[in-house]
C-alpha cells in the first residue's frame, strides 16, 4: 500500500526522537537503492538548503522612544538610510541600500563596500550601530534630531522580512559582447569567457517542491541561522515549467518565497553583507526548508538530482538588459557543476555564485534540529500558487505623457 | 611561442648560477620582485632572452602563466646593474610592469565558498574542488593580479604588503 503521512504523525515521531531525516543530497542514493516507494516508506522528512545573495531582503526595526520623543522622518544606520515612512520609531532597512554619498558606478566598476546588507550583518554580529534620525517636530513628538548608538539587544524588535528569497531556479549568465561586464551574476568576461550560475541545484528548496505540495504560508524554516517562516509567496512568484519552444520541457522555475523571522535569534555567519563589483550591496542569506514526505509523490519530487534540473543560458550583455525573450539553450546543473558547458558550440568555463558547501551545511543543521526533536514541522495555513495557476509576469509599460 | 622563451631561459639560469654568483646580490644590488603582463600579441617574443643577453640581468622566475596566443603573466626576481634599462626595454615592448610588493591571501573565516572568484582567477589558484564544491586557494599559483580582491563579494581575499 502506498504510504501516506500527516504532519501530526511526523511531528509525533520528531518529538519522540524517532523521525528519519535525510538531506536532499543523501536521499538520492536511498531512492536509487530502494526506489521512490521504498524510500517514501522509510523517510519522514527531507531537508533542503541554499546560501547566496538575496537582494530582496531587509529588516523592520523598532528603536524604542527617546526622551523627548521623535517622529523619525529620516533615519540612518551606520550612514545607510532606512525607510521611515511608517510609525514614529519604526524603520525598514533594505539589503541593497547605499550611503547617499557612495560613488556607485561613477567610479566604474563601483565597489559598494558598505550597504544595508552589511548593517544587517553587523546588527546580528551584535556590533554597535550608529543611529541618526531627523524630524520636523510635532506637539507630541518634539525632538528634531537624534544621534546615538544601538545594538540588536537594545532595541525592541528586529524582524527580518524578505519580500523575495529562495528563487526556485536561476539564469546561467554569459556575455556575448566584446567587453567585460559587471552584473548581479558577477563579472562576465567578453566573448563567452565564463558562465555564472546561482542555485544549489539538487539541494535547493523550491526545486525539491516544484509543485508547491508542501511549502506554504506558515511553513517553519531555517532562516539566517535561526528559525523563520514562509510569510507569503515572494514578489515575482511566477511558477512554471521551462520549455524550449520545440516541445521539450526543462523542469521547474519561477517560484519565489517571502520569508519572515526574528533577527535576534539569527547568526552572523548565515546573514552576510556582500558587495557585488559594479552592481551593488546585498545580503547573503542562508535558508533551509524541511519537506515532509507526506506520500510517494512528494518523495518523487525530492528525488531529483543535478542531472534532472536545468538552467537557461542568458546573455547579460544585451538580451537580459533589453528584455529580449528567449535564451541560448538549457544546461543541467550536473553540467554546470562539472566546470564546463557548451554554448553556441563553444566550451565555456562555469562558476557558481551560490555556495553549495554552505547549502549542504544548512540542510545538515536542519536535519540535526529535527532529529534532536528541537524543530517540529508546521502545516501550511494555505499552499502557494503553483504552475497550475498559470501566473505570468507583467511588464512595465512606459506610457507617453 | 613564449614557451620556447622560457625554455631558453631555463637553459640560461643554471649557467648563471654555475658561475658562482650570489643570485640574491648581483653587483651589490638586491633583486626586485616584479610582475610582467603580456598581451596576446607579444606573448611570442623572446623578451626574457633579451633581458639576459642585452641587459645582463639575473632572472629567477617565481610564477609563470604563459600560453601561446593568450595573455600571459610572469612573476620574476630581477637584478643587475642595467635593471632600469631592462625595465624600460620591457615597457617599450608593451609589457606591463608592476612591483610585486604584495601577496594575496584568503581570510578563511570570511570565505563562504560561494565560487564567484573561481571563474575569473586567471591561473586557477582559486578553484573548486569536486565533488565537494569547496573553493580552494593554492597560493603557489597566485600571480597577485588581485582580480579576486575586487570581485569577492565578502572581501575575503586580502592583500598583504
Ligand atoms: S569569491 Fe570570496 S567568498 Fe566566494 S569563494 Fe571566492 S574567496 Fe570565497
Ligand atoms: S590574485 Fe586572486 S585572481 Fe589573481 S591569481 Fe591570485 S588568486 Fe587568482
Amino acid at each position: 500500500m502506498a504510504i501516506e503521512r500527516t504532519y501530526a504523525e511526523i511531528n509525533e515521531k520528531i518529538k519522540s526522537g524517532k523521525a528519519v531525516v535525510l538531506t536532499a543530497e543523501e536521499v538520492l542514493s536511498l531512492v536509487e537503492e530502494k526506489g521512490v516507494s521504498g524510500a517514501a516508506r522509510q523517510v519522514d522528512v527531507v531537508t533542503t538548503g541554499t546560501f547566496s545573495a538575496m537582494c530582496s531582503s531587509g529588516v523592520f526595526l523598532n528603536f524604542g522612544h527617546p526622551k523627548p520623543r521623535i517622529r523619525m522622518q529620516k533615519v540612518w544606520l551606520n550612514g545607510i538610510p532606512a525607510y521611515s515612512g511608517i510609525a514614529a520609531v519604526d524603520a525598514y532597512l533594505g539589503a541593497t541600500e547605499l550611503p547617499e554619498d557612495d560613488p556607485c558606478n561613477s567610479n566604474y566598476p563601483g565597489e559598494f563596500r558598505y550597504g544595508g546588507g552589511h548593517v544587517i550583518h553587523d546588527l546580528v554580529a551584535r556590533k554597535p550601530i550608529k543611529l541618526e534620525a531627523v524630524s520636523y517636530g510635532t506637539d507630541c513628538y518634539p525632538r528634531r534630531e537624534l544621534e546615538t548608538c544601538i545594538t540588536l539587544d537594545d532595541i525592541n524588535e528586529a524582524t527580518l522580512f524578505n519580500p523575495r528569497n529562495a528563487y526556485q531556479n536561476y539564469n546561467c549568465a554569459v556575455n556575448l559582447s566584446d567587453r567585460t561586464i559587471y552584473t548581479y551574476l558577477g563579472m562576465l568576461k567578453p566573448g563567452l569567457g565564463n558562465a555564472h550560475y546561482c542555485s544549489a541545484g539538487q539541494l535547493s528548496p523550491l526545486l525539491n517542491d516544484p509543485y508547491f505540495l508542501t511549502i506554504g504560508i506558515g511553513t517553519r524554516i531555517f532562516l539566517g541561522g535561526g528559525t523563520g517562516y514562509v510569510a507569503w509567496s515572494g514578489t515575482q512568484h511566477f511558477p512554471g515549467i521551462q520549455e524550449d519552444g520545440q516541445g521539450n520541457s526543462y523542469g521547474p522555475a519561477g517560484g519565489t518565497l517571502s520569508l519572515i523571522g526574528d533577527l535576534k535569534q539569527m547568526k552572523p555567519n548565515w546573514l552576510v553583507g556582500a558587495s557585488i563589483l559594479g552592481y551593488g550591496a546585498t545580503l547573503m542569506v542562508g535558508i533551509g526548508i524541511p519537506i515532509p514526505i507526506l506520500n510517494e509523490e512528494v518523495m518523487r519530487c525530492v528525488s531529483v538530482s543535478d542531472s534532472d534540473l536545468y538552467a537557461p543560458v542568458v546573455d547579460y550583455s544585451e538580451a537580459y538588459g533589453q528584455r529580449i525573450p528567449g535564451n541560448l539553450g538549457y544546461v543541467s546543473y550536473a553540467q554546470l557543476k562539472s566546470g564546463k558547458i557548451s554554448v553556441n558550440g563553444r566550451e565555456v568555463p562555469t562558476a557558481p555564485l551560490s555556495s553549495y558547501p554552505k547549502a549542504r551545511e544548512i540542510a545538515g543543521i536542519l536535519k540535526q534540529w529535527i532529529e534532536k526533536g528541537e524543530f517540529c514541522l508546521t502545516e501550511p495555513v494555505k499552499l502557494l500558487p503553483s504552475c497550475k495557476d498559470g501566473i505570468t509576469a507583467r511588464t512595465l509599460e512606459i506610457k507617453g505623457t | 611561442m613564449f614557451s620556447t622563451t622560457t625554455g631558453r631561459l631555463r637553459a640560461v639560469k643554471p649557467a648563471l648560477q654555475a658561475e658562482g654568483q650570489n643570485r640574491k646580490e648581483v653587483n651589490g644590488l638586491a633583486p626586485k620582485r616584479i610582475v610582467l603582463r603580456f598581451g596576446k600579441d607579444i606573448s611570442d617574443k623572446p623578451i626574457i632572452y633579451y633581458l639576459v643577453k642585452d641587459y645582463d640581468l639575473v632572472i629567477n622566475i617565481l610564477k609563470a602563466n604563459v600560453n601561446p596566443n593568450k595573455e600571459g603573466t610572469l612573476v620574476l626576481e630581477l637584478s643587475g646593474e642595467n635593471y632600469d634599462k631592462g625595465i624600460e626595454f620591457l615597457i617599450s615592448q608593451g609589457v606591463t610592469v608592476q612591483p610585486l610588493a604584495e601577496e594575496v591571501f584568503r581570510n578563511e573565516e570570511r570565505c563562504t565558498s560561494c565560487g564567484a572568484c573561481t571563474g575569473i582567477c586567471p591561473t586557477g589558484a582559486l578553484h573548486l574542488e569536486r565533488p565537494s564544491m569547496e573553493v580552494k586557494f593554492d597560493s603557489d599559483h597566485c600571480i597577485v593580479c588581485q582580480i579576486c580582491v575586487k570581485v569577492c563579494p565578502l572581501k575575503a581575499m586580502e592583500v598583504r604588503f
